[in-house]
């Protein structure tokens, strides 16, 4: 069956919208806040694809996705068809088709969107990968046959997993090491529960494992082994470092030390990977902020996650401070949409100065200075300039810093000879991922600095690529515990 | 998941542990540390290596019950396992011949100051050591402490065993009548750290005090580690954990660490009240070795 609507149908019908919970409830408890297409929804989203002979959303997605086809499939019912589509280039489905920024990628670029509005890409992919999901007849790739070859990948995020996918299916075999006890990097540890349900990352590492990727958890490396070790004793034969931005960005100002004061990282990590807000049945604490006031520093994706987090532990106001304007902020849309349907305050063209804190070092308060907007500055963005004489006090009881996150140096310290750049993330050639160190390829946040999940998973694929042929041209080790 | 293979008091809440843990036990060096984690409702603690046996794959932990999850720890015995231990993290203690140094251990800062005072002392250094209790009964590792020293002193602080008075007053001693000290290791309470740091710098004798923040990951990725060295901020976990004693911020340290009080008081409480629910979520070896076989029995 294909689509028979001719176009100027096709166009007539609206874009369906993602039912969500409603505000009133989610702002207190953390279940997803986008609910997912019905199928009904579904097909009519999809009839809604013009099929474009050169269709130019594939062109915005980094991974490629073949959407035309995958969408086309949805249209005909064939949802299982769709996801396996999906999966030839993205092995991470349901999770990029809630957590991409598709206005900037796919979506942006659908011909739809110049006159009406965008094909909703992802909304389709997230369908498609949940009816998967809850079939239980995912189809996984095939593994070629055993090259006894190894590749150690260092991290657990989607890098390091879409690295690992490809590369066991090529038939070599991969150990994920991962630092912390639950592997999936910012997908488990950063980017909450309300927006990316943990059981999807679960199911997603599941699905590796079956198809024999191993993973260690509790293993950092640059301490329990260095590189070196891995690709001498412990015989591997191949490195891929996929070790994330994760060093946390502090301001720098006064006060940031002060009881009640986090970086995003730690406020994020305590409540999704320590479940902090299930708190005495998990043992993590996490600062009381019920019936108190919150304000997260910053304006992208992760002051969004922090500050309605705030909002669900039962902080009474939950505000972003932004030195900026609105119309400069970096998160997507739909986060600043459904952040203000959430009651969040926006402060903006505001600056901390300074935290305060009473006589037990605990916070009580941060002194602000206003901003004007004035040039625009390298980032395309009107750059803020201080007002002066403009100082202010706000009252607070806990304050979280996002403000981006800059390398961790772990790994680096410990492997000599690793190129990095001046900011401390690691050299890779732009084709083939490898670094400084033959047989060491780094890929993701650790090479790009902060960017998103879709960009570390086409990084994992091309390292992927460039370590199989690395490997074709160096035979197994005949030291190799595998061979 | 981790097997403790010994587990034996060493004083009324603090207990030794030997764990089987054969990829740390190779690379530990002293003054580094593990994070463990009970069990999958736990949450994740730092722990001073005391020791590690590359031969049999252990490491030892010292553990002192203040609060939950050190009680909760403390009721495990050889059999049961811990799921999660990672390390080790953090800096090596600066181990080279300094001359004569002088190691305070005060309460269970003794057992994480216990491997680097052999370390000192196998680096031909004259070590003394000061060892610090509230009384007699808290004393732990002394005949371990003393065979790595090349004198060591007991202070007590109601004289129940070895000089009454604090570690301070022996170190106070010591500088009076030593000829010269060429460094200090102290580790304990922070309130301990804080004096002998104010009795070193006067005589700017080096000291060196190894911080126990509230840590998370132990890996520099949250922060929560930080403290001010120097009027700077640094994370305890990846800088540390030994710092300058006499550029530490020992308030804004106290502080930090009194952050979660209350949540702490409470869950010790509820721990007290009912200890089942978690000893039931910890696991025990045997049936990590029905669930794995590939890990031996
Ligand atoms: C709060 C938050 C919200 C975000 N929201 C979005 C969003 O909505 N959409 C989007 O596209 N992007 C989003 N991003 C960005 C996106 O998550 C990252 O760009 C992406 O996760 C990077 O993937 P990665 O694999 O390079 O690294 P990470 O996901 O950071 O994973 C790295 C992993 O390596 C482990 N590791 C680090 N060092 C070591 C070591 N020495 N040994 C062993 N393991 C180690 C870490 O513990 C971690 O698990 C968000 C980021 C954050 C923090
Ligand atoms: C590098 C380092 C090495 C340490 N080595 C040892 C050791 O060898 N033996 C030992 O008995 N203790 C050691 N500690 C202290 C130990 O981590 C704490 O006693 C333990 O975390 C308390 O947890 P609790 O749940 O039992 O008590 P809680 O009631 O939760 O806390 C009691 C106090 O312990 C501190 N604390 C709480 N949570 C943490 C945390 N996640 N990380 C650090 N401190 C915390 C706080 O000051 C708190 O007020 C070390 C700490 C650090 C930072
Ligand atoms: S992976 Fe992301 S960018 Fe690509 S099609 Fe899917 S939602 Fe769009
Ligand atoms: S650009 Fe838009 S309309 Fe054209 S094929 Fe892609 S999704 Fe369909
Ligand atoms: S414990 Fe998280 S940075 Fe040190």
């Amino acid at each position: 069956m294909t689509n028979s609507l001719p176009p100027k149908d096709r166009v007539k019908i609206p874009r369906q919208e993602m039912p969500t919970e409603p505000p009133e409830v989610r702002q207190h408890d953390f279940h997803e806040v986008n609910l997912g297409l019905t199928t009904i929804q579904a097909h009519a989203e999809a009839a809604r694809c013009l099929e474009c002979r050169n269709p130019q959303c594939v062109s915005g997605c980094p991974v490629g996705v073949k959407i035309k086809e995958f969408v086309a499939l949805v249209h005909d019912g064939d949802y299982l068809g769709a996801a396996a589509k999906i999966r030839e280039d993205n092995v991470l489905p349901a999770v990029t088709g809630r957590v991409c920024p598709q206005e900037d990628q796919c979506e942006g670029a659908c011909i739809l969107g110049t006159r009406f509005s965008a094909l909703g890409i992802g909304y389709l992919e997230r369908f498609v990968a949940d009816y998967e999901r809850t079939s239980g007849k995912i189809g996984l790739p095939k593994r070629a046959p055993s090259t006894g070859q190894r590749v150690a990948i260092i991290g657990s995020g989607p890098a390091g997993l879409s690295a690992a996918g490809d590369l066991v299916t090529k038939g070599h075999d991969v150990v994920v090491f991962e630092a912390l006890h639950e592997p999936g990097g910012v997908l488990i540890y950063g980017i909450p529960e309300f927006r990316l349900p943990k059981e999807i990352v679960r199911q997603e590492i599941d699905n590796l494992r079956a198809m024999g990727i191993s993973f260690e958890t509790n293993v950092v490396i640059g301490k329990t082994y260095t590189i070196d070790e891995l690709l001498g004793e412990e015989g591997f034969d191949a490195v891929f470092i996929a070790t994330g931005a994760g060093l946390p960005k502090f301001l720098g100002v006064p006060g940031e030390h002060l009881a009640g004061v986090y970086s995003a990282n730690e406020f994020l990590t305590r409540v999704n990977l320590m479940h902090a807000n299930q708190f005495p049945d998990y043992d993590e604490p996490v600062y009381d902020c019920r019936e108190r006031v919150v304000a997260v520093v910053g304006a992208g994706n992760t002051a969004m996650d922090a500050v309605r987090t705030a909002r669900r532990l039962g902080a009474s106001k939950a505000m972003l401070l932004y030195r900026r304007s609105e119309a400069e902020m970096p998160a997507r849309q739909e986060e600043i949409h459904h952040a203000r349907e959430e009651g969040i305050e926006f402060v903006t063209l505001t600056a901390p100065l300074e935290f305060l804190g009473d006589e037990k070092g605990r916070l009580r308060a941060a002194r602000c200075q206003r901003m004007e907007l004035g040039e625009p500055d390298a980032s395309g963005r009107r750059s803020p300039r201080p007002i002066p004489d403009s100082e202010y006090e706000i009252e607070l009881d806990m304050a979280i810093i996002a403000l981006g996150t800059g390398a961790n140096p772990l790994v680096q310290r410990a492997t000599p000879n690793l190129a990095t750049n001046e900011r401390g993330y690691i050299v890779a050639d732009a084709e083939t991922l490898e670094t400084s160190r033959p047989g060491v390829f780094a890929g993701g946040d650790i090479v790009t600095g902060g960017a998103t999940v879709i960009l570390a998973m086409g990084a994992g694929r091309q390292a992927a690529g460039a370590i199989d042929a690395y490997l074709k041209s160096h035979p197994p080790r005949q030291d190799s515990p595998a061979s | 998941m981790f097997e403790i293979i010994d587990a034996r008091w060493l004083a009324a809440d603090v207990k030794r542990f030997e764990i089987l843990a054969p990829r740390i036990a190779v690379k530990q060096q002293p003054g580094q540390f593990v994070i463990v984690r009970v069990h999958d409702h736990g949450e994740r603690i730092p722990l001073t290596i005391a020791g590690s046996d590359p031969t049999s794959g252990t490491i030892t932990l010292v553990v002192q019950g203040i609060g939950k999850t050190t009680r909760l720890l403390n009721s495990l015995e050889a059999g049961q396992a811990v799921l999660d231990v990672v390390g080790p993290l953090g800096n090596p203690s600066e181990i080279r011949k300094f001359g004569t140094v002088v190691v305070i251990g005060g309460g269970v800062g003794t057992a994480i100051a216990w491997p680097t005072a052999r370390a000192l002392h196998e680096a031909g250094n004259r070590v003394l050591s000061i060892l610090g209790a509230r009384t007699r009964s808290l004393i732990i590792l002394e005949d371990e402490l003393r065979a790595v020293s090349d004198t060591l002193f007991v202070t007590t602080d109601d004289g129940s065993y070895g000089q009454q008075g604090f570690v301070t007053t022996k170190l106070q001693e010591l500088i009076d009548t030593e000829e010269r000290l060429d460094h200090v290791l102290a580790i304990g309470p922070i309130p301990m750290m804080r004096s002998v740091a104010d009795v070193t710098r006067p005589h700017g004798i080096p000291t060196t005090v190894s911080l126990n923040s509230i840590m998370v990951d132990g890996t520099g990725m949250c922060g929560g580690c930080r403290v001010l060295v120097g009027n700077q901020a640094r994370f305890a976990c990846v800088d540390g954990p030994e710092f300058d004693a006499s550029e530490v911020d020992f308030d804004v340290l106290a502080q930090r660490n009194a952050m979660y009080r209350s949540a702490e008081q409470d869950a010790l409480k509820r721990f007290e009240q009912s200890p089942a629910r978690d000893l039931d979520r910890v696991e025990h070896a045997c049936q990590l070795a029905a669930r794995h076989p590939e890990v031996n029995p």
